[in-house]
């Protein structure tokens, strides 16, 4: 079998309207993995060591076992105890709380960078913990991170494939379903490849860009 | 009731397809990630670029379209791989490129003057590199290869859509058989924490005893 250019711009339309879901599944994952990787750093630092023993326990568990089966796991297991989320909902969930573990750590690294002198300064102005740290603690430590921030997004990106296992149509699934009505497994594989290598290569330029503007943190 | 322990020992023999990809993909991995890792700082252009090629084109797809593309693209250019060889390529293929990133890494920050320490006593290339500075670089690459260990790991999950009989796909079997989704998927979340566990313990005796023979040679 091969190439043939006429089917691929005959599937290019179905293709598309699957990335457009990737993207949108990639961009609300990543809006949720930023806000909750924020509060699991917070938590872990939390005095209460009950409280940042378990956030720290699950969120080890979450990043040593495979994010598929964590969305089966939302998907499937949720539905029994009357929780029923659209597929959608349950990727971004599920992507979102995976790579927030992932992002807690980034967070982390930065939030210690910021030299202590500035919490005891704060301190000192009678500032309480919370005006701490959005006004003190936050705002020092969110520029250097964006870049490995940034990383970690192009790699969520690159995972949403897997959300066709939990039947979102975004480009994974929607290949398959035109690879399986029409015996023809190349073009459309290939595309998709294509597709996500596109994103990447450019996304590592954007990423380049990025660490010149923020200063690059290493962790 | 459900007789679980027949439903169990189908989850072990998935367990053990999981290890069994985990082990051999790791294998292939680590000999790509020497072969690419050291390829990128080869003084031959043509080897720099082969090297840089792969591990672009592996890292910015996602593990889930190189699986894809290899078991369903493939055959129509006359290679059939069965499920099991498609996973070990791709899953060391993939993971090979994200290490070698990091051998690239570790035998670069390994400091200049061995190296000139090496031209000065007159050593070659290969003794260079296999009696001076891989020893040294070797106990930098362990902890992120425990990392891209856990994330083969977590890639073999990936396979169950191909239809091999690993842990993940096991538990889908049970899934639909029983009607249950909570025993199953809690159990092999379990399993996939307990090796990824094992992994990290594993590597860590691994990093002590290596940097052992080096006390009192790095500063």
């Amino acid at each position: 079998m091969e190439w043939d250019w006429e089917f691929v711009w005959q599937i290019m339309p179905t293709l598309l309207e699957g990335f457009k879901i990737t993207i949108l599944a990639t961009v609300l994952g990543a809006a949720v993995a930023a806000v909750l990787g924020l509060a699991i750093a917070i938590a872990r630092r939390s005095p209460v060591t009950a409280l940042s023993r378990t956030v720290g326990f699950v969120c080890e568990f979450i990043r040593g076992t495979p994010l598929l089966v964590q969305l089966y796991f939302i998907f499937y297991v949720l539905p029994d105890i009357g929780i029923r989320l659209p597929p959608l909902v349950a990727g971004v969930i599920g992507i979102g709380l995976h790579y927030a573990t992932y992002t807690a750590e980034v967070y982390r690294a930065g939030i210690e960078n910021v030299p202590r002198g500035q919490w005891e300064a704060a301190k000192a102005a009678n500032l309480t913990t919370r005006q701490a740290w959005i006004h003190v603690v936050l705002p020092q430590a969110v520029p250097p991170m964006i870049p490995a921030l940034a990383n970690y997004f192009i790699a969520m990106f690159k995972e949403t494939p897997l959300l066709s296992a939990i039947t979102v149509l975004e480009l994974m699934n929607q290949a398959k379903s035109i690879a399986n009505s029409n015996y023809r497994y190349i073009e459309p594989m290939t595309l998709v490849g294509v597709f996500f290598l596109a994103v990447s290569l450019v996304s590592v330029v954007g990423l380049r860009w990025l660490e010149e503007r923020y200063a690059r943190m290493d962790d | 009731m459900i007789d679980w322990s027949g439903y169990l020992t189908l989850i072990l023999e998935g367990a053990l397809v999981t290890l069994q990809l985990t082990v051999m993909g790791s294998a292939l991995a680590l000999v790509m990630a020497f072969l690419a890792g050291l390829g990128r700082l080869s003084r031959f252009f043509i080897v720099r670029a082969l090297a840089t090629t792969y591990i672009e084109f592996f890292r910015g797809t996602s593990i889930f379209v190189q699986l894809f593309w290899v078991y369903f693209v493939l055959p129509f250019a006359g290679l059939t791989l069965t499920p099991l060889q498609a996973g070990v390529l791709a899953l060391g293929l993939n993971v090979g490129a994200y290490a070698a990133e990091v051998v690239r890494g570790a035998v670069k920050a390994v400091g200049r003057e061995q190296t000139e320490a090496c031209v000065a006593l007159n050593l070659s290339r290969y003794q260079r590199m296999r009696h001076v500075i891989l020893p040294q670089a070797l106990p930098l690459m362990l902890p992120t290869f425990c990392n891209n260990a856990i994330e083969l790991l977590k890639g073999t999950a990936v396979v169950s859509l191909i239809s091999l009989t690993d842990l993940t796909f096991q538990a889908q079997v049970v899934r639909a058989q029983t009607g249950n989704t909570l025993i199953p998927f809690t159990t092999i979340l379990i399993l996939y924490f307990a090796m990824a566990w094992s992994i990290s313990i594993g590597m860590r005796w691994l990093e002590r005893r290596m940097s052992r023979s080096l006390d009192g040679v790095r500063t």
